[in-house]
């Protein structure tokens, strides 16, 4: 980070310091409200994602990484949609069994869906793979791991 | 072609932010040259001259590539049938008005908003001088034309971070630049630290040159005086009467500008699809579908759905099913087929054809791009900032505003084009959003710039074209490496189909593209009719 950008972040954090604690204060009071763990997946799904500050994406758990990338195409409730042509259901979806496919198919893509794991970090990759492949009616237990990810990368 | 290395700023960096399609693929694939905007080879309207024999030719699609077909075919003496999967022509020729609505894949319907005469163009908005083959077809249909602002030194560059947030006027960042690189090269070539690369005679000259560029004194300084100050405008300008002289705005700081980052954008509108002058149909894109269907519109078959292609020795069956209601499959042949179904679809149909161009259908992946236009009671842009036309360039994840290039200084309700995302993780990230929630997000981000979003918005739609249910995505995301391997096989004639559209097209994403592709495909599968 350059040093004036480093200065003005500074100052910015400084002044707007109350505020963030306001905010902090509410995050905590409406997470102490918030409706027990089962609901907690449609909650997530269903708020607006996060803005990412740069071209990749910055979330982290792969709930938060399926609302904001895959669910543009796959659907909140992961079961795809049909126009012209198809989205694919993820939900049961016995493709996801051997988890190195989907760690395949996130970071090459295949056919006209792009590679937008290209635009995540292999723990995101694995994290957003691993979300899927225990949630929408899938239960595979065997988690996949950055290293996987990392084999599976496309040559730069 | 330079590189990253040469510029210092990728070509990748530099086409993403300014949300050129040509672009796009680099998200994803680094490489170091994309075939793109060049000169249009259109040479002037196509002749099909010869004996057509009777045939009769299937046209897939009626975006601009398809009609082209169709209206050229049928010139030519063909027997021409249209399948398109909308109730409307023009594909991504498309223009969102008050009063039209629009279902997104997953259900969620928009109805626009927007007064009389206001509008959304959700894909294409401009039309470069050089894309000769749009400009001659909107010259033959009647289509008029207006002036696209692409460029407006009273625009503003932005960066969250730089400036305390404060937006910058472009002119002033573009003066300051200039006028400050001119003086430190100024400095070393008195310095004689240039004299190995220039000689005694250029030296003069080029100390000149650098004088006049930068706008700096006869001391090769730049500084706030009335010489910066004719380029990048005053503190207080001049007036008359009284107390009317001007005054000179302090130039900032070259250090603020470097750091800030601003400077990015400043050679994006030197780029060669964004050069003056550039053009928009008077009234909305879709001018120009309208335009095309007045003359193709009784050969479309309109709510065709594709499901199968078939074909053998004595010609071509497709395939389709009412794409409202989806019951018996329907059949339509002819005895040669233009498919212009965009990649992302028709990779996804079964298609009789040789695993090479098979290949090639699958191996394109589609872009990520969103568009949000948004209606204001008045047009503050102009009567606050003096903002006519052109476009505000922004590191926040709207990317862009775009200010409307028609209705200028009118008064009264104004829509401006929010957002346009162009790949990237945010491109991704408003998609999954629910449509009143991306206008929500444009509405709060556009007021770090235009605090008067929160007064004066009134309603604003949102397109994310992977959830456009006839595309399934922008347009086709071509690399160098994949046009290596596929692209000839993509645009062979294979039997009796031929591909066409902007994924068949060193133009991608661009309307030029789409027709250029269509005038070349149909010129050789005419060949082959002749001849044969």
């Amino acid at each position: 980070m350059p040093p004036i950008q480093t200065t003005l972040a500074k100052s910015n954090s400084t002044r707007s310091g109350s505020r963030s604690a306001v905010a902090a204060v509410l995050g905590l009071a409406l997470m102490s409200l918030a409706t027990p763990l089962a609901h907690a997946d449609e909650e997530v799904r269903s708020r607006p994602p996060a803005l990412s500050p740069g071209f990749r994406f910055t979330e982290t758990t792969g709930q938060e990484l399926f609302a904001s990338a895959c669910q543009g195409c796959h659907m909140p409730d992961g079961k795809g949609a049909v126009g012209a042509g198809t989205y694919p259901s993820l939900a049961k979806d016995s493709n996801l069994e051997a988890g190195n496919y989907p760690v395949h198919v996130v970071v090459r893509g295949q056919r006209a869906m792009p590679p937008v794991g290209a635009m995540m970090s292999d723990a995101q990759v694995a994290a957003v793979v691993n979300y899927v492949r225990t949630h929408f009616g899938n239960e595979y237990r065997d988690a996949v791991s950055a290293e996987d990810v990392k084999l599976a990368r496309p040559e730069k | 072609m330079q590189n990253e290395g040469e510029t210092g700023l990728s070509r990748r960096d530099l086409l993403s932010l300014v949300g050129t399609v040509a672009g796009s693929a680099a998200m994803y694939h680094a490489m170091t040259s994309l075939g793109f905007a060049s000169e249009s080879t259109y040479n002037g309207p196509i002749k099909l001259e010869g004996d057509t024999k009777g045939a009769s030719v299937l046209v897939l699609g009626a975006g601009l590539a398809g009609m082209t077909a169709a209206l050229e075919l049928r010139a030519a003496g063909y027997k021409v049938q249209v399948l398109e999967f909308n109730s409307r022509p023009g594909g991504r020729n498309w223009t969102l008005r008050g009063g039209d609505s629009f279902t997104e894949l997953g259900g969620a319907t928009q109805t626009c908003g927007f007064e009389d005469g206001l509008y959304l163009n959700p894909g294409p908005w401009r039309i470069p001088y050089h894309h000769r083959a749009v400009l001659d077809y909107c010259k033959r249909l009647g289509v008029a034309l207006e002036p696209f602002i692409q460029l407006n030194h009273n625009a503003l560059l932005h960066a969250a971070n730089a400036f305390d947030g404060k937006p910058q006027r472009i002119r002033d960042i573009k003066t300051d630049f200039q006028g400050h690189v001119s003086e430190l090269l100024a400095k070393v070539t008195q310095q004689s630290k240039l004299d190995e690369a220039v000689s005694v005679e250029d030296k003069e000259i080029l100390l000149q040159a650098l004088r006049s560029w930068g706008a700096l004194d006869r001391n090769y300084a730049y500084k706030a005086n009335l010489i910066s100050a004719d380029y990048r405008g005053y503190a207080t300008p001049p007036g008359g009467g009284l107390g009317a002289a001007p005054v000179a705005g302090e130039p900032i700081k070259l250090s603020e500008i470097l750091q800030s980052r601003l400077w990015r954008y400043l050679q994006g509108f030197a780029l060669h699809q964004f050069q003056a002058t550039m053009f928009q149909p008077i009234g909305g894109m879709d001018m120009i579908g309208k335009a095309f269907a007045r003359e193709v519109g009784d050969l479309i078959q309109y709510d065709a759905k594709v499901t199968r292609i078939q074909q053998n020795d004595g010609g071509v069956t497709v395939s389709h099913v009412n794409s409202k209601t989806p019951a018996t499959p329907q059949l339509a042949k002819a005895d040669w087929c233009v498919c212009t179904i965009p990649l992302s679809i028709l990779s996804q149909i079964q298609i009789d054809i040789g695993p090479r161009m098979k290949a090639a259908i699958d191996a394109v992946p589609y872009a990520s791009s969103v568009k949000i236009g948004l209606q204001f009671k008045r047009r503050f842009w102009e009567e606050d900032d003096a903002i006519y036309g052109g476009i505000t360039y922004t590191d926040m994840p709207i990317r862009q505003i775009s200010y409307p290039s028609s209705g200028f200084n009118r008064s009264g309700r104004g829509v401006l084009l929010g957002a346009y995302v162009f790949e990237g993780a945010n491109a991704y990230e408003f998609t999954s959003m629910a449509p009143a929630d991306r206008v929500a997000r444009a509405v709060e981000l556009g007021a770090r710039i235009h605090p008067q979003y929160r007064a004066e918005f009134e309603n604003g739609i949102a397109v994310a074209w992977h959830r456009v249910p006839f595309t399934l995505g922008c347009a086709g995301s071509w690399t160098e490496k994949m046009r290596d391997e596929h692209y000839d096989n993509l645009c062979q004639i294979d039997g009796r189909i031929v591909l066409a559209g902007e994924h068949a097209s060193y133009i991608p994403a661009w309307q030029e593209g789409a027709i250029l592709s269509s005038l070349n495909a149909i010129t050789r599968l005419h060949e082959r009719v002749v001849r044969t």
